[in-house]
C-alpha cells in the first residue's frame, strides 16, 4: 500500500477507535451530574450509589477517550502535514480553542470531582461535574467546527501565492451551517450510547439480581430507557434537517447515501438496492416514492440530483477524475446507521414497557437485549462517521483539496506502517483491558456509600485514592 | 510588538507551562517505582499528582494547537518531520494515562506492576524525547526549499540533542522528587529529599553542560543570562532541599525548568525551525505564521482565556494542598 493508503486507514481506525469512547464520556458525563443533582436536592441514598457507580464506569471510559484523542492532533502534522499547511490557517484556531476553552475546563475539573468528595462543600463539588459536562460539548462543538469546514468551506480566501486557503470570517467559520445542525445530531446521539448504556446495566441488574438494589436500578433503567428514546426522536430529526443541508451543500454525498444514479424529481428512497460489484449500476432496487424529494429538499416534488449528472458537472468545475465515493460503503453505512439507530430506540421502549407499574422484567430475552443495547447506537454512531467522511471523498476540504494532496510528503511507508501496527497494537490491548474492567465494575453493583462530609483531621484516609 | 512575536512568545509561554507541569509529573512517575518501597507508599507517590496530572497534560495540546493555528507551517513541518520519536511520544503517554488510572482499579500485584512499569517507561520516554525535540528544533534539522524535513530518524539522534534529553531527564527527575517531598510526610518526603538532592547534583552537570553548548552556538548576548539564571536558580533550589524548605526548592527547580525552555526559545527566535542545509530554507516567524487576522483572534482568546484556566488550575492545586502519607491512602 502506499503512503496515502495508509495514512487514510490509520486516520480512519484511529478516529472510529476514539470514537467509541467520545459520545458515551458525552453523555455520561451529563447524565451522572444529573444523578448528582438528584442526590443533593432530595438526599436519597440511591442517588448517591448511583452517581458513584456510573461516576466509576464513566471514569474507566473518559481515560480511553483523552489518550486517544491526543493522536488524532497529532496525526494532522504527522500524516497530513500538506493539509494543515493548507488549511492551518483556518483549521488551528478552533482546535487551539478546542484545547483553550474546553480540554482545560474537563481535565482539571474532572480531577477536582474525582478527588475532592470529601474535599470540597456539596455543592461546589457538584458545580464541578457540571462544569466538566459543559467542556465535553464545547469540545464538540469546537472539533465539530473545524470538521465542518471540511464538508463546507466557509469564510475564507484563497491565497495562490502560498498556496493555501486563508481565514476571513471566523463567524462565518463557527456557524457554518454544517456545525449548527451536525451538533445537536451529534450530542442527541451521544446521548444514545450514554442512556442505552445506564439501561444495559440497569436491566441486567434487575433480572440477574432482582433483590439487591432493585430501586436504585429502576430508577437508572427508567433515566437510560427515556434518554435513549428522546435522543433517537432528537437524532432522527436533527439528521432529517442535516439531509436536506447535505444535498445543499454536498450533493454528491445525498446522492452517495441513496446510490441515485441519475437525477429524479420526484425522487424515491431506496429501501434496498443491489449494484453491480464495482457499484457504478444498480440491479434490483425498493424504493419509497416521493420520500427522498422531502428528506433532501422539504418538498415531495423536489429535485435530487444524481451521481451522474453531478460527476459530470464536477469534471467541468474542477477538470478530469472521478468525483464520487465509494458508493457501496456509503450506501450501506447510511442505512446501517439509520437501522442501529432506530432498533436501539425500539429495544429502550420495549424496557420501559417491561418495567411499567411496578412489573419486574424476569424474561431472559431483555437480558441479551440489554446486552446488545449499548453496541447499537455505538455503531450507529460509527457507521454515521464513517458515512460523514467517505462521502466527502474524493475531497479532503470539499472542492478545494484533494485527499492525494493533503498526505505528508515527506514521510515514509515505514513510518506509516510502524505506527499503524504500533497503534493498532495499543488500542487493541487497551480494549480488551477496559472492557474486562467495566465488566468488572458492572458486575459488582453498586457501591456501598458512607455520607460525606468534608474531612478536617490530616490523618483521615483520602476518600478516593488511585 | 508584531503579533508573530507576540504568539512566538505565546506558543513559549505554552511550552514553558507544559514542561514545568508535566515535568514534575513525568519525575513523580520515574520516581514511583523507587522511593515507594511497598504497594501504600508507591500509592502516596502518585497521589500527589492524582488530581492535577490531567490538567497538564492539556498543556501540550494546547500547544500543539496553537501552533497548528498560529504557525501552520512550523506544526507540519515538525510534526510530519520527527514522526517516529512523536509517535514513541504518543504510545508513552497514552500507557502512562491509562496506567494511572487503572492501575488501582484492581487488587492485584500482578496487575500494578504491570502498570507500574506503563507509568516508569511512559514518563520516562518523553522525558527524554521532549528535551531531544526541543534541542533539534534550536540546532537545526535538514529542512529543504519546500519545508520538508530531509533527514532521517539517526540525523535527531545527535550527540547535542541526546545531552538535551539527558538534562530534560535529570532535570525532571529533581523536580519531580521534589514535588513528591513538598507533598508527603513521613519515610517517603525523607527519601525523595535526598533522591532530589542527588540527581540534583548530576541535573547541575548535565544541565550545565547542555546550556553551555547551548550559548556558545547561539547569540551568546541573548541567551547567556537565561542559561546563568537558569543555573543560579537550581543550585538555590537544591540549597534549599538541602534545609527542607520544599516549598522553596520546588519553585526552584520550576523556576530553572522555566528559564531553560525560554533560553531553547530564545536561541530559536527569529526562526521557529531552522534549516541545517540552507539558513534561506529556515521557518521563521515571517515565512511559517498564520494570518494576521487569524492571529488577532486567537491573541484576543488567549488574553480572555488563559488567565482564566491559570486561575481555576491555581485553584485545583489549592484545593489538594494538603501533604499526604501512608495514613491516608485508604485501603
Amino acid at each position: 500500500m502506499e503512503v496515502l493508503d495508509l495514512a487514510r486507514l490509520q486516520f480512519g481506525a484511529t478516529t472510529v477507535y476514539h470514537y467509541l469512547f467520545v459520545p458515551l464520556t458525552i453523555s455520561l458525563a451529563c447524565l451522572v451530574a444529573g444523578l448528582q443533582t438528584a442526590w443533593v436536592r432530595t438526599d436519597h441514598e440511591r442517588y448517591l450509589k448511583l452517581t458513584k457507580f456510573f461516576g466509576k464506569l464513566f471514569l474507566i471510559n473518559f481515560a480511553m477517550g483523552i489518550v486517544t484523542g491526543i493522536v488524532q492532533e497529532f496525526q494532522f502534522g504527522m500524516n497530513w502535514s500538506d493539509y494543515s499547511r493548507f488549511v492551518g490557517d483556518i483549521f488551528g484556531a478552533p482546535l487551539a480553542l478546542e484545547g483553550l476553552l474546553a480540554f482545560f475546563l474537563e481535565s482539571t475539573f474532572l480531577g477536582l470531582w474525582i478527588f475532592g468528595w470529601d474535599r470540597l462543600p456539596k455543592r461546589i463539588h457538584l458545580a464541578c461535574i457540571w462544569i466538566a459536562a459543559i467542556g465535553t460539548v464545547l469540545s464538540a462543538y469546537f472539533i465539530l467546527a473545524a470538521n465542518s469546514f471540511m464538508q463546507n468551506p466557509v469564510g475564507y480566501t484563497i491565497d495562490e501565492q502560498r498556496g493555501r486557503a486563508e481565514l476571513t470570517d471566523f463567524v462565518a467559520v463557527l456557524t457554518n451551517k454544517v456545525v449548527l445542525i451536525t451538533l445537536p445530531h451529534t450530542i442527541f446521539a451521544a446521548f444514545m450510547v450514554g442512556g442505552a448504556f445506564i439501561a444495559a446495566v440497569a436491566m441486567w441488574h434487575l433480572v440477574r439480581r432482582p433483590d439487591v438494589d432493585s430501586d436504585a436500578f429502576r430508577t437508572a433503567l427508567k433515566v437510560g430507557a427515556i434518554t435513549v428514546i428522546v435522543a433517537g426522536i432528537g437524532t432522527a430529526v436533527t439528521g432529517d434537517t442535516q439531509g436536506k443541508v447535505m444535498t445543499e451543500v454536498q450533493p454528491m454525498k445525498m446522492a452517495a447515501a441513496e446510490a441515485l444514479y441519475e437525477d429524479e424529481q420526484p425522487a424515491s428512497f431506496s429501501v434496498l438496492t443491489i449494484g453491480t460489484l464495482d457499484g457504478s449500476e444498480e440491479v434490483y432496487s425498493i424504493k419509497l416514492p416521493h420520500l427522498l424529494s422531502f428528506l433532501g429538499t422539504g418538498d415531495l416534488n423536489g429535485e435530487v440530483r444524481g451521481i451522474n449528472s453531478l460527476q459530470r458537472e464536477y469534471e467541468q468545475a474542477y477538470g478530469p477524475g472521478d468525483y464520487s465515493p465509494n458508493i457501496p460503503v456509503t450506501y450501506w453505512t447510511f442505512r446501517a446507521m439509520i437501522t442501529a439507530g432506530g432498533l436501539a430506540a425500539l429495544i429502550a421502549a420495549i424496557m420501559l414497557w417491561s418495567i411499567r407499574r411496578g412489573r419486574t422484567p424476569t424474561s431472559r430475552w431483555l437480558v441479551w437485549s440489554a446486552i446488545a443495547l449499548p453496541f447499537l447506537p455505538i455503531a450507529a454512531n460509527a457507521f454515521g462517521w464513517i458515512f460523514t467522511e467517505m462521502g466527502r471523498q474524493p475531497w479532503l476540504v470539499f472542492g478545494l483539496l484533494p485527499t492525494a494532496s493533503g498526505v505528508s510528503p515527506g514521510t515514509t511507508g515505514a513510518e506509516v506502517t510502524t505506527s499503524l501496527i504500533g497503534f493498532s497494537l495499543v488500542y487493541t490491548v487497551l480494549a480488551v483491558i477496559e472492557i474486562r474492567l467495566l465488566l468488572t465494575y458492572i458486575r459488582e453493583g453498586l457501591p456501598d456509600v458512607t455520607p460525606v462530609e468534608p474531612a478536617d483531621g490530616d490523618d483521615a484516609p483520602m476518600t478516593f485514592a488511585y | 510588538m508584531e503579533l508573530t512575536t507576540i504568539w512566538f512568545c505565546a506558543i513559549a509561554f505554552l511550552w514553558v507551562g507544559y514542561l514545568v507541569l508535566e515535568g514534575f509529573d513525568f519525575g513523580v512517575g520515574i520516581w514511583m517505582a523507587i522511593l515507594g518501597r511497598n504497594d501504600n507508599e508507591r500509592r502516596v507517590v502518585l497521589n500527589t499528582i492524582g488530581p492535577v496530572w490531567d490538567g497538564n497534560e492539556v498543556w501540550v495540546i494546547v500547544a500543539g494547537g496553537a501552533m497548528f493555528a498560529a504557525f501552520p507551517e512550523w506544526y507540519a513541518t515538525l510534526f510530519s518531520g520527527f514522526y517516529l520519536p512523536l509517535f514513541a511520544i504518543l504510545v508513552a503517554l497514552i500507557l502512562r494515562a491509562t496506567a494511572l488510572e487503572y492501575r488501582g482499579k484492581r487488587d492485584d500485584p500482578a496487575w500494578r506492576r504491570r502498570w507500574d512499569w506503563c507509568i516508569v517507561g511512559g514518563s520516562l520516554v518523553p522525558a527524554v524525547l521532549w528535551g531531544v525535540a526541543l534541542a533539534n528544533i534550536v540546532r537545526g534539522v535538514p529542512i529543504d526549499a519546500d519545508h520538508e524535513y530531509v533527514g532521517t530518524l539517526f540525523d535527531l539522534l545527535n550527540p547535542y540533542a541526546l545531552l538535551g534529553g539527558l538534562a530534560t531527564l535529570t532535570l525532571f527527575m529533581t523536580h519531580g522528587a521534589v514535588f513528591i517531598a513538598l507533598k508527603t510526610t513521613g519515610d517517603v518526603r525523607a527519601r525523595a529529599n535526598r533522591a532530589g538532592i542527588r540527581v540534583g547534583a548530576l541535573a547541575v552537570l548535565v544541565g550545565g553542560a547542555f546550556m553551555a553548548w547551548t550559548v556558545v552556538d547561539s547569540d551568546a548576548a541573548r541567551t547567556a543570562p537565561f542559561a546563568v539564571a537558569a543555573a543560579v536558580a537550581l543550585v538555590l533550589g537544591l540549597l534549599a532541599a538541602m534545609r527542607e524548605r520544599d516549598g522553596w526548592a520546588f519553585a526552584g527547580t520550576a523556576v530553572t525548568i522555566g528559564l531553560v525552555v525560554v533560553m531553547l526559545f530564545v536561541a530559536l527566535f527569529p526562526d521557529v525551525m531552522t534549516s541545517s542545509l540552507d539558513s534561506a530554507y529556515s521557518l521563521t516567524t515571517d515565512n511559517a505564521s498564520a494570518t494576521p487576522y487569524t492571529l488577532r483572534i486567537m491573541t484576543w482568546s488567549a488574553v480572555v482565556f488563559v488567565p482564566l484556566v491559570l486561575l481555576y488550575q491555581g485553584w485545583s492545586y489549592w484545593v489538594f494542598r494538603k501533604r499526604i502519607g501512608t495514613e491516608n491512602i485508604p485501603a
